[in-house]
């Protein structure tokens, strides 16, 4: 049993909009298969999508093509950037003047829009970013990794500033999330990060084909020419010191907002739970399978799974895991999330990493494994 | 509201006045030529009316203080990405007029790539690249557009063309590709050529104004303090030795036959390189 | 009930569309189901693999570390999937191009000509849609009607005249899995 937890408004009614372009005439299927690239690209057009950006790079090339088919189709802006540097900024534009944008990129090129990123934090503009994770540092692989949860967490470009993290676990996950991101970038004037992985990115599964649409207002401080008012500047820089703090302040005031309101996190069996497994995205499902082979094998196993990346659920996951003797972090990395599971538990219970890199994934029984070693050690703690 | 609404039986004629859109005085360097740009544009849109329809894309550099001084509604753009940035807005809002301000270390460096691939693509915005050779904001480094042989703070032995290449032309060179409507270069040397510049940069609006694709003015400038020269004789420097390096004029106005004698590719059937 | 199965070979041997037939199949059929394919370089002309997953409930881990059904078309995915298959599993090996036994006791092995078949089919390149035939006559994890239907939706439009031979490809390695094949 699944227990999603959001700690948000409700969320707005679902209104039925087109489904993916090009498929047979006649009624619509109940659910049809997609790809999770095509998905996001498509839940993005549902949800009102009004200019995208993209640079082409494996593996979320799919979402790039998609887009180049569907916007013209809508009458809506896509550009093929010379680069993911270009795309993040024609984004920055397309947000000053009011459009509610997506962009889409995988590791290397997601650094390169760290720069970007920062600015149109620190200018207030929303942006939707998906960063379909591939293997690193550096060009890495292309197989599926989720080694840049500390860059997206932890700031990402310069500055004191973080975004809004969503990382979803199927694709129908991300199809919702896709929209959820839009409505937090607006709600809060902020870049938003949609974290998937090569596997999401790239994996088919079934998805119902009405898409949820999403209103837009017309807020008060887009660039459509000063007319009948006074010009509005949309901008970071403030030179003197004085006036920088007062809007990093505001900016802080904000984060604060959003990590009260925001996090989200889904429980699946750990009511009696004596190890608790995190994990997120892809390794959530790879956790998920673990947890019910332990559990047929007699381990109490449990899966506290963030969906908030940043802000990240401490507080739901320290409580989740009172009673547990281990916390085993589950990921795609060399042990980035583990860090803030370790700032959640407090020490509370002793927290175990399991991780693999480089485009490699955990494997069910390698889960099981390490919940096996990490209930030992942590009762070897508890002595 | 045009200058003739100023004059009035008492007070006589109204000869000068700060355009509308200039909405306080610069506070750049004395004998700088920012301030002449921000005023030729100011007047400019004022005389097409465009104020309340246009969109500023700013940049980094001194440039970056263009909006503090220009009443239009404006965005910041991390250094070189303007072009970039302002296809953003033009794409999204293909009715407003929109125009970068940029410098030629932001255009000219870390921005060549934004520049020549919105050019490249025809992005009907309007470039007004200020070029004073040099970086004006950091102190007076070395920029690609400064001139062989020329001292600055990281060239202190004068720029050698062996080690860094020679001065980048960038308005020759964009002036090559089809999306470019209309390309010029101009300086605020001397009266004249000033206003010869507000020309050049009216017509540059036109061009975007009847949707014709990319234009760019070049507007040669000073920078007194970073080329440790006085006002006058950076003057004299700009009209002596800057516009023989980089010669004005119009290089390219499409709408009016203007364009270089090179076959235009597009056509698939054509060599791109033909005539060269 | 959750069942996985891996496609392995050659990029060109039609694995990545087997797959997706056999996810469709199972979509029909009102499964959760999931389809991952190896991607990037190697779909341009190396090994291509792709795994998919039919289930009566939520799909956990779409990395298969216990296969319950393997499809090997070249020697190097027998190396690789071979030992992936679970105890009481299905290794099914395309004897045209795989020589070598897999060294497994422990699961069940179903040795069809998948390439010969699909020559005599009409095409070589329907060595995949074969090798699901004989899956699907072997363990029946869809019904080879569902499997019907969904070629013809995974073909589509573009490629709806390749229907006929795709049919006949698919009946032929399903008579194979049938009759328990030894070649």
């Amino acid at each position: 049993m699944t227990v999603v937890h959001q700690r948000a408004a409700a969320r707005p009614q679902i209104v039925a909009s087109p489904p993916r372009a090009g498929g047979a005439a006649g009624p619509l299927p109940d659910r049809v298969l997609m790809k999770g690239n095509e998905a996001i690209a498509e839940a993005a057009v549902a949800a009102g999508c009004d200019a995208y950006f993209g640079y082409p790079i494996t593996p979320q090339a799919e979402l790039l093509e998609w887009m180049a088919r569907r916007m013209p189709e809508e009458g809506r802006v896509f550009v093929q950037a010379e680069s993911e540097l270009a795309a993040i900024n024609m984004a920055l534009g397309a947000s000053a003047a009011g459009a509610r944008v997506l962009v889409s990129s995988s590791s290397p090129g997601i650094s390169l829009m760290a720069e970007a990123m920062s600015y149109m934090a620190g200018s207030r503009l929303p942006v939707v970013l998906v960063n379909v994770m591939r293997g690193g540092p550096g060009l890495g692989s292309i197989g599926a990794a989720q080694g840049d949860y500390l860059q997206a967490t932890k700031g990402h470009g310069h500055g004191d500033y973080k975004v809004p993290v969503l990382a979803p676990s199927s694709i129908a996950e991300a199809i919702d999330l896709v929209r959820d991101a839009f409505i937090l970038a607006e709600r809060y004037r902020t870049p938003v990060i949609l974290l998937a992985d090569g596997i999401l990115g790239q994996a088919m599964e079934p998805v119902a084909p009405a898409f949820r649409r999403l209103d837009k207002s017309t807020p008060d401080w887009i660039l459509d020419g000063a007319a009948g008012r006074a010009p509005r500047v949309l901008k970071s820089l403030h030179l003197q010191p004085e006036a920088l703090e007062e809007h990093d302040l505001a900016l802080q005031a904000v984060y604060e907002q959003i990590a009260a309101n925001e996090q989200r996190w889904a429980a699946e069996q750990l009511d009696d739970a004596e190890v608790v497994l995190v994990a997120y995205g892809t390794a959530a499902r790879v956790a998920r399978t673990a947890v019910e082979r332990a559990r047929a094998d007699g381990i109490r196993a449990g899966l506290f799974r963030p969906i908030t990346l940043w802000p990240f659920p401490a507080h739901p996951l320290r409580d989740a895991a009172k009673g547990a003797r281990a916390v085993l972090a589950v990921e795609m990395s060399a042990g980035q999330m583990v860090e803030d599971v370790r700032l959640a538990i407090e020490g509370a219970v002793p927290v175990f990493h399991h991780g693999r890199m480089g485009g490699m994934v955990p494997s069910p029984d390698g889960v099981v494994a390490a919940m096996r070693r990490a209930l030992a050690a942590g009762e070897e703690a508890g002595r | 509201m045009t200058a003739t609404e100023h004059v009035t039986e008492q007070e006589g004629r109204t000869i000068y006045r700060r355009p509308l859109l200039l909405s306080k005085p610069t506070t750049y360097c004395p004998g700088c030529g920012h301030g002449i740009v921000h005023r030729l544009l100011a007047e400019v849109l004022e005389e097409l009316g465009l104020g309340a329809k246009t969109i500023l894309v700013g940049s980094v550099g001194c440039s970056v203080f263009a909006y503090d001084f220009l009443a239009l509604d404006s965005v910041e753009s991390p250094h070189g990405r303007a072009a970039a940035v302002a296809t953003g807005v033009k794409r999204y809002r293909p009715d407003k007029v929109v125009l970068t301000y940029q410098g030629d270390g932001d255009l000219a460096a870390i921005g060549t790539a934004e520049i020549v691939h919105a050019a490249a693509r025809g992005e009907r915005f309007t470039v007004i690249f200020v070029n004073n050779g040099i970086y004006g904001m950091t102190g007076g480094q070395m920029a690609p557009t400064t001139l062989a042989g020329q001292r600055t703070t990281s060239s202190p032995r004068g720029r050698d063309v062996e080690t860094t290449g020679y001065p980048l032309p960038v308005t020759e060179m964009l002036s090559l590709l089809p999306g470019v409507q209309y390309a010029a270069r101009a300086s605020v040397g001397d009266p004249v050529l000033v206003g010869k510049a507000k020309q050049s940069i009216k017509r540059a609006f036109e061009i975007q104004l009847e949707g014709k694709g990319f234009s760019i003015v070049e507007v040669l400038s000073t920078c007194p303090v970073g080329w440790g020269l006085t006002p006058s004789e950076s003057m004299e420097r700009l009209r002596d030795t800057v516009m023989t390096a980089y010669p004005v004029g119009t290089f390219v106005d499409r709408p009016r036959g203007i364009a270089p004698k090179l076959p235009q590719p597009g056509s698939p059937t054509r060599s791109i390189t033909e005539g060269f | 009930m959750e069942l996985s199965t891996i496609i392995a070979g050659f990029g060109g041997q039609g694995i990545l569309f087997a797959g997706k037939v056999l996810a469709e199949a199972g979509l029909l059929e009102g499964r959760e189901v999931l389809w991952i394919p190896s991607y990037g370089p190697e779909m341009r002309g190396g090994t291509a693999s792709c795994t998919v997953i039919i289930a009566d409930k939520m799909i956990g881990s779409p990395i298969v570390d216990r296969a319950d059904h393997a499809v090997v078309l070249n020697p190097p995915s027998m190396a690789k999937y071979a030992p992936v298959v679970a105890p009481d599993g299905l290794l099914v090996v395309n004897t045209t191009l795989i020589e070598a036994e897999p060294d497994r006791q422990d699961i069940e092995l179903l040795e069809v000509p998948c390439t010969a078949l699909a020559k005599s089919a009409g095409d070589d390149k329907l060595v995949s849609v074969v090798a699901l035939g004989a899956l699907v006559g072997r363990r029946r994890l869809v019904e080879p009607e569902t499997v019907h239907r969904a070629l013809a939706i995974i073909l589509g439009d573009r490629h709806a005249d390749m229907i006929t031979l795709d049919t006949a490809a698919f009946n032929a390695g399903y008579e194979a899995g049938l009759e328990q094949v030894i070649a």
